[in-house]
């Protein structure tokens, strides 16, 4: 499906978006954890810029759910059963209308693995076609490492998709809202899932996205960045990224993540064409970008190492 | 050197149930003890030593999935073959080379898979026979980075395909070599989540480099070396002006073969 011509006209949700009251509605306060009503009906957990520990109970990406007219939509649906049981708490403080659809933008555990918290809901559950491959190789690793975390009993099951996207479009009917979910090519991972509520003039491009924390690289450095000029060529108003603030400008912050990524491919390429072996490019590649990003030190030599085995085949 | 890998993947497969277990520094003494009694034979001496063959590897592994790793020799050791082995990945033996009379065992540098916290020993044979060995900690990473690679169309593009490149800064009488090989080295861990059967492991298990009739090295590998394999070895500089043949098979029989030609040298 095309966009428009102009895919995000004003429409009476978006001028009542000032007189919504965040402070009348329930459940807000909850520990740390809160949401916020990005878009009318559209509420987005901030995860912190950290990684997963006990205390968080891996709940660290943007999760959060769409209320429609005739159905609640999950993305996504957390880091941990404990984190996607949360969730599910806070859509019941909010509507008993039924979860219908949980979408699982890709295959990282921080956004995937509280999808057990919601298979009471019998939901269909969304995903990249190139998710149950990816599932399939590594859902069994990351369950062992997370319940190794959290316990058993807090890591939650790997749900496989019920339903699959790619490589055309998919359309979510809320009954008052329709979703376009596209399948990305390879980028930040295999299995990439965005969505866009053109309507509300939101896109939901999940960690194709990340503000202010460092990016993690595990598809492809050049197809984030070609899948990052479409994301921008979307011209969104407003976006939810994967990491940081719940809701973004993405005009300035696509900017920033290419200005990241291109730093890092240029770097390395003149690595590799040096001789320097991934060791001592990790020291050297993209320096320049340590104080612009948090947990840069923690996922930095990885892009680094997973940058330099792509651009090495050039 | 295939029936031997195979054999040796089938001991370990066996006896994996009985290896110790736990994350200890006991438990990983006791695990050594008895890898190296399976791998390089009951009761054999290692002697431990920290100059004849030390290990460069990050004390944390940035990427699970790829873990740099070089092996260094001196030349007065006179090492002939050399193993690596990471203590507690599931297919411990990353590496058994044989050095021929055109290759070089100063320097090999190799990327292996780990999983977790794990001691990785190197294993040298030198001239008289003996063994002397060195290992390093490493803790791998967590999070997003996971030693498995995705099982999928893109990860069997090209398999195969190689390339060499030579580098310069190679020592006295050396010249350097990187080979990459494409191929995703699958480690058979991958399940289907439908019929919960496991992807059958697909990976490389020989790769034997000559020059001319002189061989360079001859590799036996297994599911802990990285997806697309890459090794960066040394050969003699006053070896047989000669091409580079590789030739590279995996799990499934399947065999790759090129020809590179050396670079002329300058000095």
């Amino acid at each position: 499906m095309a966009p428009s011509s102009r895919p995000f006209p004003t429409t009476r949700r978006d001028a009542l978006l000032g007189g919504v009251c965040l402070c009348c509605l329930p459940g807000l306060a909850r520990g740390s954890a809160s949401l916020d009503e990005v878009s009318p009906g559209v509420f987005i957990r901030r995860g912190p810029d950290a990684e997963a520990t006990p205390a968080n109970a891996g709940g660290i990406a943007n999760i959060g759910f769409v209320i429609g007219r005739d159905a609640v939509l999950v993305t996504d649906p957390g880091g941990s059963l404990a984190d996607g049981a949360w969730l599910r708490a806070e859509i019941r403080a909010r509507t008993q209308r039924p979860v219908r659809h949980v979408v699982i933008s890709h295959v990282h555990p921080d956004h995937a693995f509280g999808a057990g918290a919601f298979l009471g809901d019998a939901p269909e559950f969304i995903g990249h076609a190139a998710l149950p491959a990816a599932f399939a190789a590594r859902g069994d690793y990351y369950r062992a490492r997370l319940a190794e975390l959290l316990g058993p009993e807090n890591a939650g099951p790997v749900v496989a998709p019920t339903r699959t996207v790619g490589p055309d479009d998919a359309i979510v009917d809320l009954g008052d809202r329709r979703l376009r979910l596209h399948a990305h090519p390879t980028a930040h991972t295999t299995c990439d899932l965005s969505m866009l509520d053109a309507g509300a003039g939101l896109l939901l491009p999940a960690d194709l996205l990340f503000v202010g924390r460092i990016p993690s690289l595990d598809g492809s450095l050049s197809g984030w960045l070609a899948e990052l000029d479409a994301l921008a060529a979307l011209a969104a108003p407003r976006a939810v990224p994967g990491h940081g603030p719940a809701l973004v400008d993405p005009a300035p912050a696509i900017a920033d993540l290419r200005r990241y990524l291109t730093t890092l491919r240029d770097d390395v390429r003149a690595a590799i064409a040096a001789g320097r072996p991934i060791a001592a490019t990790i020291e050297t590649a993209a320096a320049a970008e340590r104080g612009r990003w948090a947990l840069f030190d923690d996922y930095h030599g990885r892009n680094v190492t997973q940058a330099y085995k792509e651009l090495e085949w050039e | 050197m295939p029936a031997r890998s195979l054999i040796l993947a089938a001991c370990l497969a066996a006896a994996a149930p009985a290896l110790a277990a736990g994350n200890t520094e006991p438990d990983r003494v006791a695990r050594w003890e008895q890898l190296a009694g399976l791998i390089f034979g009951d009761g054999v001496e290692i002697a431990p030593t920290e100059t004849a063959v030390t290990l460069d590897a990050p004390k944390r592994a940035q990427d699970s999935a790829l873990v740099p790793i070089t092996v260094r020799s001196t030349p007065d050791a006179g090492v002939t073959a050399l193993g690596l082995v990471v203590d507690e990945n599931p297919g411990p033996v990353a590496a058994q080379v044989r050095f021929g009379p055109a290759g070089d065992p100063r320097e090999l540098g190799l990327r292996v898979r780990i999983d977790g916290y794990t001691n990785v020993h190197a294993v040298a044979t030198t001239a008289d026979g003996s063994l002397v060995g060195n290992a390093v900690f490493v803790k791998g990473a967590g999070g997003c980075s996971a030693p498995i690679t995705v099982s999928d169309a893109e990860a069997m593009a090209g398999m195969g395909e190689m390339r060499m490149k030579f580098g310069a800064d190679a020592p006295e009488g050396a010249g350097r070599a990187t080979l990459m090989v494409r191929h995703p080295n699958f480690n058979g861990m991958q399940m289907n989540q439908l019929t919960r059967l496991y992807t059958p492991p697909r990976y490389v298990t020989d790769i034997e480099v000559t020059r001319g009739e002189a061989l360079v090295f001859a590799m036996a590998s297994d599911i802990s070396l990285a997806t697309d394999p890459v090794i960066d070895f040394l050969y003699r500089a006053d070896g047989p002006p000669a091409p580079f043949t590789v030739t590279v098979t995996d799990s499934k029989g399947e065999r790759w073969s090129q020809e590179f030609a050396a670079p002329e040298m300058t000095n």
